[in-house]
């Protein structure tokens, strides 16, 4: 008994000190910065921020454009997770994969693109969009289908057709089979899947940025104001404690939703059957979705390959330079190899914090008070997910410049802020299928006479695989493309490659934004490149929540 | 009038799963197709109910087509092996869900409820989650939820065949009851023919998507079509040639090719020649001596050697007191055997 809490504890020891380090104290010491003045404690001053009616108005729009966002993605998302996972279409895994890419692409990426797509030289110029927050609610809605369409499509996917052919024999129409059977069925996978996109929706960062500027502002992009344009720390701090009260609000409230009258769902995998008549409307929509996810995509690739009134590779040639008027500091191809370097350190420490993470929360527990534990963990390192990765990345630039901690010239900084990004999605993806594990597998592994790690070798291993390197690639990608911690972190002379597009937007010239329309597109084609890769692996909980 | 099937096909990409079947029901009975798992009876039991497309032939209802009836106007019931209770609804509610989906007023869906719980023998068991339900009893509370608002047609997938074999027999004598108090044209697909005897007024005995036998509980019982049917009706073995001629006439049959027996047909006494005169007993013309013996709570089980005829499986009362190597004499119960249809001239042993 002993000896398995002291195991646990053993276990569970690396990745606490990682997450203590790394995250609760940079975040801690930010938010003690805005309460902490001059050596005393000011509660008021954070109050008063509170009430600015300015902080009313970004609280305010957070809060409906993330619930417009959600809205939308589970409006446009629902249809598509149906057709995918519950019809024979042709190319049905290819589409799957491709509106996978979004939510992967750099936030800065899709930002361009949709300015390119919505600003008054785009093809949909004349909507007047450009600016608004509308435009602000398709970026989002833009990156968030595609976790509607992967945690709602793989919970669909599996639901037993059964129930619903019984409801339709007593005389429900195929609409009140979805409202009084289906629906219910899938009602845990509907509140995860909206409870994280609410989640990504209201923290979004670099797509609010790009597409909202100084007009549209909501919490996040406020902190990111507050501390590097007006350097109130104060505010930046009061806020930052807000989001993250709200967000935990929020997590409470949905596993509230979550809970059903009977959790036991019966598994089955049904085989897709032949669209029919009735299903004209979804495979619509779902036409729909995929044209609002390639439309701004096509014309991010169609502007880069503009110079001037023709097409031509100029855009692309130019990132070997840095840019009109000195707009860099490296040219953008080195960027992009710092790119790539920082992302395979991120990868493999969140990989092997993760995978420590999962093994420790997987484990059979022998009693309540040791699943409590467990489950407490897992809700802990779950916690990146909600805490503004611009909180995080400002956290980091106060806290770790001490002693042993000086990390701030270290090349190892940026990784690890990102692998704490990357951390609650390398852990969602590795958690069910290491908990899908029946743990008899290992007791007759081990009364046959294997060691406990060769019991791990046996079992657990052949099982784990393939999610592990389908994680690798999900961490590596989310790496690739992120912006709001690598924004405060990364030094001019070592940009990364989302870094140098946001930069490169901001500067006048030409050519400066054509060069960020082809650093988009490069970049946006290693992540899709990669997140294809992943999708070949056929991993279901990549991407479910 | 009632359910027609005329020449219907189901077919998957690769697979004919129901091959041109036809079959009749009448309003008011209750009809059994028996077959061995993936001999395509659910599937016609689906394309029945319209979750299934039909490939050729039709299938029509009081002489209305269906082909064209989307699942959920046909008025049919379908109750599945393991119920298909709704998880997030009460018994109460699942009752009532076809009730409510046609509007219903609440006081007399209360009283319809209450009283099919009541013909299902769950009266009480209204606020009860299904998970909370024993296997039997959610069976029955799918039952009722099936019979709400009086099908035309009920069609029961395996209903008893996810229970264990003491419920599935009561089960089956309530599911009989319960149909004929209801008055219930049902359609009934199952492997397990003790099932469709207690439940049926017909049968078609279905194969490899075919349907090769069809017609009243008794003709089918009383004459199998060909060995596989009868070894499937339950038939231990079916005799040929010589020995089908030498049983049949022991049971004072017309001599036959091929004769299905079952395993109690063969009633077994000691011999009276050797151990003296006996009462009761009944002389026969076989004889042989008892190779193995095996004792269950009703009788014992033989394996006898027949002269000229080999082992066979017989039976003996329990106080018989055989061993092995004593001589019996055999007599033949004519209820428990039965003459084939067709002759397949294969001794088939199960």
């Amino acid at each position: 008994m002993v000896r398995r809490h002291l195991a646990l504890a053993g276990l569970a020891l690396g990745p606490l000190v990682v997450l203590g380090v790394f995250f609760v104290v940079p975040v801690a010491g930010m938010v003690s910065r805005g309460f902490v003045v001059d050596g005393s404690l000011d509660v008021g001053g954070v109050l008063e921020v509170l009430a600015r009616p300015r902080v009313h108005r970004v609280v305010w729009f957070t809060l409906w454009s993330a619930a417009a966002g959600t809205a939308a993605s589970l409006l446009l998302g629902l249809p598509a997770a149906y057709a995918l996972h519950r019809l024979d279409l042709p190319l049905r895994r290819g589409v799957r994969a491709l509106l996978l890419v979004p939510f992967v692409l750099p936030t800065v990426v899709v930002g361009v693109a949709f300015r390119q797509l919505l600003g008054e030289a785009g093809p949909l110029g004349f909507l007047g969009l450009d600016g608004t927050p509308v435009a602000i609610v398709l970026g989002l809605t833009f990156f968030n289908t595609s976790v509607v369409i992967r945690a709602v499509g793989a919970a669909w996917e599996g639901l037993d057709p059964r129930p619903g052919e019984a409801a339709a024999a007593l005389g429900a129409t195929p609409l009140q089979v979805l409202r009084t059977v289906t629906l219910p069925a899938l009602r845990p996978a509907l509140v995860s899947a909206a409870t994280v996109v609410f989640l990504f929706c209201a923290t979004a960062f670099g797509v609010v940025l790009t597409l909202g500027g100084l007009r549209y502002s909501t919490i996040e992009t406020e902190i990111y104001l507050l501390t590097t344009n007006l350097l109130d720390l104060q505010a930046a701090a009061a806020l930052s404690v807000l989001q993250l009260v709200v967000i935990v609000v929020l997590l409470v409230l949905a596993q509230r939703l979550r809970a059903t009258p009977d959790p036991t769902v019966q598994r089955a995998l049904p085989r897709p059957r032949c669209p029919r008549r009735g299903d004209a409307a979804v495979l619509a929509a779902t036409g729909l979705l995929l044209a609002f996810v390639l439309a701004p995509l096509l014309t991010l690739l169609a502007g880069s390959l503009r110079a001037g009134d023709a097409w031509s590779l100029a855009n692309y040639r130019a990132l070997g330079t840095t840019g009109d008027n000195q707009a860099l500091l490296v040219p953008v191809t080195d960027a992009l190899l710092n790119s790539l370097r920082t992302a395979v350190d991120a990868t493999w420490m969140s990989l092997s914090v993760g995978l420590l993470v999962a093994v420790v929360v997987t484990r059979r527990s022998q009693t309540p008070s040791e699943r409590r534990v467990r489950a407490g963990l897992d809700a802990v390192f779950m916690l990146p997910l909600g805490v503004s990765a611009v909180t995080l990345g400002f956290g980091f630039l106060v806290t770790l410049h001490s002693g042993v901690l000086d990390l701030r010239d270290s090349p190892l900084l940026v990784p690890i802020a990102q692998a704490l990004v990357a951390l609650p999605l390398v852990v969602r993806t590795l958690v069910p299928v290491l908990g899908g594990i029946d743990d008899r597998q290992r007791q007759a592994a081990a009364s046959l006479g294997a060691t406990p790690w060769r019991a791990v070798l046996t079992v657990d291993l052949p099982a784990v695989r393939r999610p592990l390197l389908a994680a690798a690639g999900f961490a590596f990608a989310v790496s690739l493309g992120e912006f709001g911690a690598t924004s405060f972190l990364a030094r001019d002379d070592r940009p990364t490659l989302p870094v140098v597009i946001f930069r490169l937007v901001g500067h006048p010239g030409e050519l400066n934004y054509g060069m960020a329309l082809a650093a988009s597109v490069v970049l946006a084609g290693t992540t899709a490149l990669v997140i294809l890769a992943v999708e070949r692996l056929r991993v279901p909980s990549v991407g479910a929540f | 009038m009632g359910l027609s099937l005329t020449d219907v096909t189901v077919e998957y990409a690769d697979l004919r799963a129901v091959d041109d079947v036809s079959l009749e029901l009448t309003t008011g009975k209750v009809l059994a197709v028996l077959g061995p798992s993936g001999c395509g009876k659910s599937t016609l039991l689906r394309a029945v109910a319209g979750l299934e497309p039909v490939r050729h032939g039709t299938i029509s209802f009081d002489g209305q087509d269906l082909a064209d009836v989307p699942t959920h106007r046909r008025g049919f019931a379908l109750m599945f092996q393991d119920g298909q209770l709704f998880g997030h609804l009460t018994v109460a509610r699942n009752v009532a869900y076809a009730l409510r989906l046609r509007r219903v007023p609440a006081d007399r869906r209360a009283a319809r409820v209450r009283e099919l719980l009541d013909l299902v023998g769950l009266s009480g068991f209204e606020e009860r989650l299904p998970a909370t339900l024993s296997g039997g009893e959610r069976q029955r509370v799918a039952l009722a939820r099936a019979l709400a608002v009086e099908p035309r047609l009920l069609l029961l997938d395996e209903p008893l065949s996810a229970l264990d074999t003491t419920l599935r027999g009561r089960l089956a004598t309530d599911l009989r009851h319960i149909l004929r108090v209801a008055g219930t044209t049902a359609l009934l697909v199952t492997h397990d023919h003790e099932e469709a005897f207690t439940v049926a007024d017909e049968m078609a005995v279905m194969r490899d998507g075919r349907i090769v036998q069809s017609g009243g509980l008794a003709d089918v019982w009383r004459r199998p079509v060909d060995v596989e049917t009868a070894l499937f009706l339950g038939y231990a073995r079916v005799l040929t040639g010589d020995a089908a001629g030498r049983v049949a006439a022991a049971a004072g049959l017309p001599a036959a090719a091929a004769l299905a027996v079952r395993r109690s047909a063969l009633v077994a006494a000691a011999d009276v020649s050797l151990t003296g005169p006996l009462t009761g007993t009944v002389s026969g013309p076989l004889t042989g001596t008892v190779s193995a013996v095996r004792s269950t709570p009703e009788q014992l089980r033989l394996v006898v050697d027949l002269d000229g005829l080999g082992e066979l499986d017989a039976v003996a009362p329990l106080d018989a007191h055989l061993a092995p190597g004593d001589p019996v004499v055999v007599r033949v119960d004519p209820t428990r055997v039965a003459l084939l249809g067709r002759q397949s001239g294969v001794d088939a042993t199960p």
